[in-house]
């Protein structure tokens, strides 16, 4: 573990539970960007170039803006709530404490190796993983196109304001 | 019995630790969008699991964990982009984002 690491897991829980646990949504969701772009250092950080700058675009750039014109479509001015959780916090927040201490122990009950993994990647070349997505991906890469445009399709049609086809 | 590296022992605890404050924000938060988030704060973990395990596995110049990693985000994507449009119109319903007032499916 070296320090860099460190600095980028400071980063991504502190953005996360500062997503999680803010009052007004807006602040959420820019603590989000932070731990979002920490999850970006990470894939650096790990060798993995593409999905780093990948998560960049797709998560800083096009979820998080989603969610801030969500907020924004949703958003009452000047009436933020008198509390942001749940009535039943207590057991989300027990079943979460359980989930990570599973996680946790399964991952920590196994015997940590002492010895350096002697092969570190050099990270996959962005020409590597273009000739595999037109090669041996390029089924799975079409089916991602087709969903992607079902979603797009979808959540148009879903969110279209249809008041207007009623009264015709 | 195989062991880990202590490289992949950290990311598996960050991204464990990554799911579960995603999980109790999923579960707990009343905001519907905060929620979604919460779920993609989820996605996030296991993506990282995806490239922790392709840095440390056996095989680090096969590029499979990142084309795992690369198909979840973008169904992940999709998957954002049809929730927030969901929130729209049950919003425009009624006139919430509040779960614990959006109780009803009914129009």
């Amino acid at each position: 573990m070296t320090i860099s690491f460190l600095i980028i897991a400071i980063l991504i829980v502190a953005g996360t539970a500062a997503a999680m646990g803010f009052r007004n949504p807006i602040h959420c969701v820019l603590a989000l960007t932070v731990s979002f772009g920490g999850i970006a250092g990470l894939y650096l950080y790990l060798g993995a170039q593409f999905v780093g700058f990948t998560q960049i675009m797709v998560y800083v750039g096009a979820v998080a803006i989603l969610a801030v014109f969500a907020i924004m479509m949703t958003h009452r001015p000047g009436a933020l709530e008198p509390t942001i959780f749940s009535r039943h916090a207590a057991l989300g927040i027990l079943t979460a404490f359980a989930v990570f201490g599973v996680i946790g122990w399964a991952v920590l009950s196994q015997p940590a190796s002492s010895a350096p993994t002697n092969a570190r990647p050099t990270g996959a070349s962005v020409q590597q993983i273009g000739n595999s997505l037109m090669h041996e991906y390029v089924l799975p890469l079409e089916i991602i196109g087709l969903l992607l445009t079902a979603a797009l399709i979808g959540a148009v049609v879903i969110a279209m304001d249809r008041k207007e086809d009623e009264a015709s | 019995m195989n062991s880990l590296p202590p490289g992949l022992q950290a990311c598996l605890l960050l991204s464990a630790l990554l799911f579960a404050i995603g999980l109790a924000g999923a579960l707990t938060r009343r905001n519907a969008i905060l929620v979604l988030i919460g779920i993609e704060l989820m996605l996030n973990a296991a993506n990282i699991n995806f490239i922790a395990f392709w840095h440390y596995g056996p095989a680090p110049s096969q590029i499979t964990g990142i084309m795992f990693a690369i198909f979840s985000i973008s169904v992940a994507a999709a998957e954002a982009a049809v929730g927030l449009a969901i929130i729209l119109p049950a919003y425009r319903h009624s006139r919430t984002t509040d779960l614990d007032k959006m109780n009803s499916l009914k129009g």
